[in-house]
């Protein structure tokens, strides 16, 4: 027996299907157990009125009363139904088109389609056809069937003449006839619905079985039970009903008066106003958001949330509660970095970790370890919550029990402990937006002191999580196939690799490229003492190296201790990230250090950095321990060796200060020059175009030519004076190491602090609105001039003028709008490819399927490859194959 | 001859009999690219033969590994693996690189109107390719490009103005446009005439006129005086047509390089703003086979749903790479083949793939959900769980994944349904 099963015995069965139909009216009178007469809700002492929306036989929702219909108590009764007969039929709303659909096909006197009998059948058999195959072309198939049979005007089968009719939605129906237009009423309506014959409408898309086309006016409307429309009793006595019981009594109360009106024989004029009422409050009732309807509202002018507010949408029954539901044994606090646990663990507050709860049945082999659990208590880490004894079939909640060892002795076989959290248990950590699978991921839990979630810092990049207040979820898989599918699946090391491109997402980012890059650069020789801390810090228990120098003292560089961290035969080249530039070169004969070779597991040249070891770098040196090691051993490498890096950045101390930014005068003169010899260039295209004779892009006008040449002279300026400025640094520079070495930053950042921030565009364009000419008031009339238009020359080091600050908001003001339209954009565009794609899935015979079976793709991707596993896209790199069985 | 010599040349070529045996064996395994490359770099490398033998098993080993598993929710992975980078999109529209002359839209907005498969992109671009006789030469490829552009008559004149009380038309002819368009004042005054609204001439003094004398029926005397009148007349003839194909505004010469045979070489090619593919691949000097167009909904009209299906990948492979982002091609062909399988191109949406899931949940659930929920009482349609929202809707395992695998352990039994039950 399952253990949800074991707190209730219960007999389940797993749904086979839903039929979706029309209430037929028969069915409706069969289900009521009451009929709704009186709009009142409560009698003057407070009991529900008999006949009212509230009446008793709507199911018993009071504690401790009993259903007058089925005898039960409210755990047990499921509601009843109940009707209200209405006065005069009314049309159901959203079924209008349909209607006008059925009416203009029929004849307005046989009722028949108005097509021959032969045609009929026959179009009865291919629709029936279409629609066991492709249900969207019978659907299409119907629409012209319809589209044929409404254009003809006299009825094939009795002759008579036929009328266009005009639908004026939401429920209007005139027939034109040729003395006028005369309005259809819903029981004239109703009437030649009723005549229609079932193996008509077929051919029209309407299952008679399902919805008899005269269903779709209602005669009497059914009334959901009290269960489906609870009132709430507040502190003070005073009840508050539910939306759909307050649009009931109005339904209720416009029905009674039209009974009136045709019982006190009122003159047709208020019978047709009160019918029209009655029409409009219910299609309110049913959707309180059609167009052209007189909205249901509450006192306080809000809206009623009726029946169709309750299904649609986000926060809707289906998207709200079916597809997305809430969730216990799950807990959410902010996240704080700790580089100490694995990439594999979460640290758990011990808070959390006592009231999260895993269910153990105990067995010979771990009584003990349940009754130090029971002995423990609740609230004391690690304990149980309940323990449920399976013999007298009872939970015993351990908070309010004293004798915890009198229990814990009493355990026996078979008895489920709901214990703590302990280490080691498989939890689901999850942070949002979750935009990937690699969002939710499987960790084991580390209990520790504290009040946050402690992440691994190389798990930032598959959440996309950083440490400035984010929060994230944490859920507990309760039954072993889920815990045991979470662990094998979902586990964060079984995740290194992403099905996006084919490489590693999980890797080093900022310090850890900073701190991998000063261990492994040429220049960096380390002392025993170092050493020492370096290989503690990476758990190393071998022994140590020799020394690269011996005399005048034992040196070693950081390529021998990164080298003893890579497995054995692993090969890698390629470049590093710092090849570029002045620091490129294209094979393994290189001055800077910038190309990698890794031959044999060992490090023989170039520098650790992005490119090596990187997080969403394919081909990388992870990639490759990933897949040709497993990720057991890439765990073990990101563990491990990255925690050395960052001890290497604490042995050297990294930051950056204003001097790191800081250019020699001599830089800031040529700087200078080159500005007021674009400001010279530019101009002259001002004055060229001002006269006309600048020289035109073709397909462009002047003023956009004159833009776009502006745009990229001043462009060339700012990488001008950033390259400048670039080349007076200083190689060991902080700011540049980062940028060069893809830590953080980029030459563009250097170049807006160093030397200067340059264009600022609002839509792409200069900045060119503010005032009527000109943006800012200093600016004359019509300046066109570089600075007038939002270029900064100024750099965030030396600070940015007045005007300039303004410009520099203005653009910076648009990236935050940009931001904002493009989560909400692109969370649509995602959402509807994960409802387009998410029923495909790969047949054990290699086909792409959805879910009714049909074959999408023969071979997943024309190769059957799963992208996770290639190298980069490609499934085999036969090169490192080759060069492997070289160097064997 | 030595023994042992000869054993060994036995043993070598024993060896070779298996490096083909295994190779024949790997063709049958391998993609044929893998193949293809695998065959090239085993000549290329100077291996022994017994390692070409290691090198071939090992290939067929990590191509074996590599393949996917059964139940792999591929398309989940292929939506989040689009659908993620879509943040990191930009949202801006952004020329081509050394394309000052268009705008192309690019990034987000472009991703998305090509998964809604709308009839005509924001920006429709075409790319022309000429014939062999056409494309080194830059006069013939303009001439091509006139008969490209859609020309009428308000491209080529600078001014059409009227005196009231006189029924005559002037127009100032633009030398420049002329000649840029290609266009002669004799086929201006054709266009005319075909108009039938009187005749037209050059002015004697100014070449650069051209009179139109209205006729009495066109302009009547009463109406002389009527700005209206002639305000209509001239909008009629600033929308004449002179040459060209509809829907093409605007044409641009652009010189490309190609490789062939190792040998680099340049070429002309036509980029047209406004996308008319049928049309264009009838001009005559238009290398049919090579010309190119943004348009997706027009490719699989002309050249068929393949066609679309592998513009549908181009397009996207062509957004994502320029917004530097890296996506496997597979996840974008699945995209592709999902939108094409019917045969029909369908949108990624309410109206295209997720309004014709055969599901009335996941429909409901999606979009538009009262009108669903009617639509299938009508029709009578019955929801099956057969897809993964109705299943977690109903608290069912969804059929992917680990949830393909029909296995139970110990438990009691799940009864059916209660149907089956009572059938029994």
């Amino acid at each position: 027996m399952s253990y949800a099963s074991a707190y209730k015995e219960v007999e389940r069965y797993l749904i086979d299907k839903i039929h979706f139909s029309l209430l037929s009216p028969i069915e409706i009178r069969k289900m009521a157990k009451v009929t709704v007469v009186r709009p009142e809700i409560y009698e003057a002492d407070g009991s529900p009125v008999s006949g009212g929306v509230r009446d008793p036989h709507f199911g018993a929702i009071e504690p401790g009363e009993r259903c007058p219909v089925c005898g039960n108590t409210r755990e047990d009764c499921p509601g009843h139904f109940g009707k209200i007969d209405l006065a005069r039929p009314v049309l159901l709303p959203h079924l209008g088109d349909k209607i006008n659909v059925i009416l203009q096909s029929t004849c307005r006197n046989c009722g028949r389609i108005l097509l021959p009998d032969e045609k009929i059948s026959y179009y009865t058999n291919i629709y029936l056809k279409l629609k066991e195959k492709w249900p969207v072309l019978a659907e299409t198939f119907a629409d012209e069937v319809a589209k044929q049979s409404s254009s003809v005007s006299e009825c094939p089968h009795c002759g008579y003449k036929q009328y266009k009719l005009k639908f004026i939605k939401p429920f209007t129906f005139y027939e034109v006839r040729p003395e006028g237009e005369i309005r259809l009423t819903p029981s004239e309506i109703r009437e030649r619905l009723e005549r229609v014959q079932d193996k008509d409408i077929i051919v029209l898309g309407v299952d008679p079985k399902a919805a008899r086309p005269e269903w779709m006016v209602l005669t009497v409307l059914p009334v959901p039970p009290l269960s489906v429309r609870p009132s709430i009793t507040m502190e003070n006595g005073l009840r508050a009903e539910d939306d759909l019981t307050h649009a009931l009594v109005e339904i209720v109360r416009q029905n009674e008066r039209l009974k009136n009106f045709l019982s006190s024989n009122a003159p047709e004029s208020m019978v047709e106003e009160a019918w029209q009422t009655l029409q409009n409050v219910i299609a309110a009732y049913i959707d309180n958001e059609l167009p052209n309807i007189y909205q249901l509202s509450h006192r306080g002018r809000k809206q009623l949330k009726t029946i169709a507010q309750r299904l649609k949408g986000k926060e809707g029954r289906l998207r709200g509660n079916l597809n997305g539901k809430r969730v216990n044994f799950s807990a959410r606090t902010v996240i704080s970095p700790d580089p100490y646990i694995s990439i594999d663990e979460v640290g758990v507050p011990e808070e959390i970790a006592k009231i999260l709860t895993l269910p153990i049945v105990v067995t010979p082999y771990n009584i003990e370890e349940a009754r130090k659990y029971v002995l423990n208590g609740p609230y004391n880490w690690p304990g149980a919550m309940f323990v449920y004894k399976s013999k007298q079939n009872m939970k015993i909640d351990l908070r309010y029990q004293r004798n915890y060892r009198q229990l814990a002795e009493s355990l026996e076989i078979g008895d489920i402990v709901e214990r703590h959290l302990i280490n080691g248990d498989i939890v689901l950590f999850n942070r949002q937006p979750s935009l990937h699978r690699m969002s939710i991921m499987a960790h084991k839990v580390r209990v520790m002191p504290g009040r946050t979630f402690r992440l691994n810092l190389l798990d930032c990049a598959p959440y996309n999580a950083d440490f400035d207040g984010d929060e994230m979820n944490l859920h507990v898989p309760r039954l072993e196939e889920a815990r045991s599918e979470a662990e094998e699946l979902m586990l964060v090391e079984k995740q290194i690799l992403s099905p996006r491109y084919g490489g590693p997402i999980i890797g080093g980012r900022q310090d850890y490229i900073s701190g991998s890059y000063l261990l492994t650069v040429k220049t960096t020789l380390l002392t025993k003492e170092e050493v020492s801390l370096l290989m503690a810090a990476a758990n190393y228990k071998g022994k140590m190296p020799e020394p690269a120098i011996i005399k005048p003292q034992p040196l070693w560089t950081g390529k021998q201790l990164v080298s003893l961290f890579l497995p054995e035969g692993l090969n890698f080249e390629g470049r590093a990230k710092i090849n570029a530039g002045e620091l490129k070169c294209d094979n393994e004969r290189c001055f800077f250090d910038s190309y990698d070779i890794i031959s044999n597991g060992r490090l023989l040249m170039g520098v650790f950095d992005k490119n090596a070891i990187g997080a969403e770098q394919p081909e990388n040196v992870l990639h490759y321990i990933t897949l040709e090691y497993g990720s057991d051993k890439a765990r073990e490498f990101l563990d491990n060796v990255f925690r050395m890096f960052i001890r290497m950045l604490e042995i050297k101390g990294f930051s950056i200060s204003l001097r790191e930014v800081e250019i020699p005068k001599e830089a800031k003169e040529k700087i200078n020059i080159m500005v007021e010899q674009a400001k010279n260039e530019i101009q002259e295209y001002i004055n060229d175009y001002k006269e006309g004779n600048l020289e035109v892009i073709p397909g462009r006008t002047a003023e956009e030519s004159l833009e776009l040449k502006i745009i990229q002279r001043l462009q060339k300026l700012r990488d001008d004076a950033g390259k400048l400025a670039i080349s007076y640094m200083d190689p060991f520079n902080n700011a540049f190491i980062m940028a060069r070495t893809g830590a953080r930053g980029s030459d563009i950042n250097i170049t807006q602090m160093a030397a200067m921030l340059g264009q600022q565009t609002v839509r792409g364009k200069r900045i060119s609105r503010g005032f009527r000419t000109r943006t800012l008031p200093q600016f004359k009339p019509g300046d066109l001039s570089p600075e007038a238009r939002g270029f900064i020359i100024s750099n965030f080091r030396s600070g940015l003028k007045p005007y300039e600050v303004f410009f520099h908001a203005a653009g910076g003001r648009e990236g935050l709008v940009d931001t904002a339209v493009k989560t909400s954009q692109s969370g649509y565009m995602q959402r509807r490819l994960i409802n387009a794609l998410q029923d495909l899935y790969i047949s054990y015979d290699g086909t792409v399927r959805d879910s009714v079976g049909d074959i999408i793709q023969f071979k997943y991707g024309e190769d059957g490859v799963d992208p996770m596993l290639t190298y980069h896209g490609k499934a085999v790199n036969i090169d490192r194959i080759i060069q492997k069985a070289k160097g064997e | 001859m030595n023994p042992r010599k000869k054993k060994a040349e036995k043993d070598v070529e024993e060896d070779i009999n298996e490096l083909e045996v295994k190779l024949k064996s790997s063709k049958e395994i391998l993609p044929e690219k893998i193949y293809n490359e695998l065959v090239e770099k085993l000549n290329k490398s100077n291996l022994s033969i017994r390692k070409k033998i290691d090198v071939v098993e090992e290939t067929i080993r990590r191509y074996i590994l590599s393949m996917i598993q059964p139940g792999e929710p591929v398309g989940t992975v292929a939506a989040q693996s689009i659908g993620e980078p879509g943040t990191q999109m930009t949202l801006r529209t952004f020329h081509y690189a050394g394309l000052m002359e268009f705008d192309v839209t690019l990034g987000l907005p472009r991703l998305i109107e090509i998964v809604d498969a709308r009839h005509e992109p924001s920006t429709p671009i075409m790319r022309v390719y000429l014939d062999e006789e056409n494309r080194n030469d830059l006069e013939k490829a303009k001439e091509i490009a006139r008969r490209i552009e859609y020309t009428i008559i308000s491209n080529v004149v600078s001014e059409i103005s009227y005196v009231l009380g006189e029924p005559r038309i002037q127009i100032e002819i633009d030398r420049d446009m002329l000649e840029d368009k290609g266009v002669t004042p004799e086929e201006i005054i054709e266009a005319i005439e075909k108009l039938k609204i009187g005749e037209a001439n050059i002015d004697e003094n100014n070449s650069n006129i051209i009179n139109v004398e209205l006729s009495n029926d066109v302009m009547p005397e009463e109406e002389l005086y009527d700005t209206k009148a002639f305000n209509e007349i001239i909008s009629k003839i600033r929308k004449t047509y002179l040459k060209g194909i509809k829907g093409i505004k605007k044409t641009m010469i652009q010189e490309k390089s190609y490789e062939e045979n190792g040998v680099k070489k340049k070429e002309y090619v036509i980029l047209t703003e406004g996308s008319n593919l049928a049309e264009v691949m009838k001009i005559k000097g238009v290398d049919s086979k090579r010309i190119e167009t943004n348009n997706i909904v027009e490719i699989s009209q002309v050249l068929g749903i393949e066609a679309g299906r592998n513009a549908i990948i181009k397009e996207i492979l062509d957004v994502l790479q320029n917004s530097g982002l890296d996506v496997d091609i597979r996840h974008v062909m699945l995209v592709a083949d999902m939108m094409t399988w019917t045969g029909k191109i369908r949108q990624i949406g309410r109206l295209g793939v997720v309004g014709e899931k055969p599901s009335v949940i996941a429909r409901a659930a999606f979009e538009v959900t009262i009108n669903q929920i009617y639509n299938a009482a009508i029709t009578g349609e019955d929801e099956k769980f057969f897809g993964v929202t109705e299943s977690i809707s109903a608290g069912l395992i969804p059929k992917v994944g680990t949830g393909i695998v029909m296995l139970g352990m110990g438990a009691t039994p799940i009864k059916p349904s209660i149907n089956n039950t009572e059938n029994k």
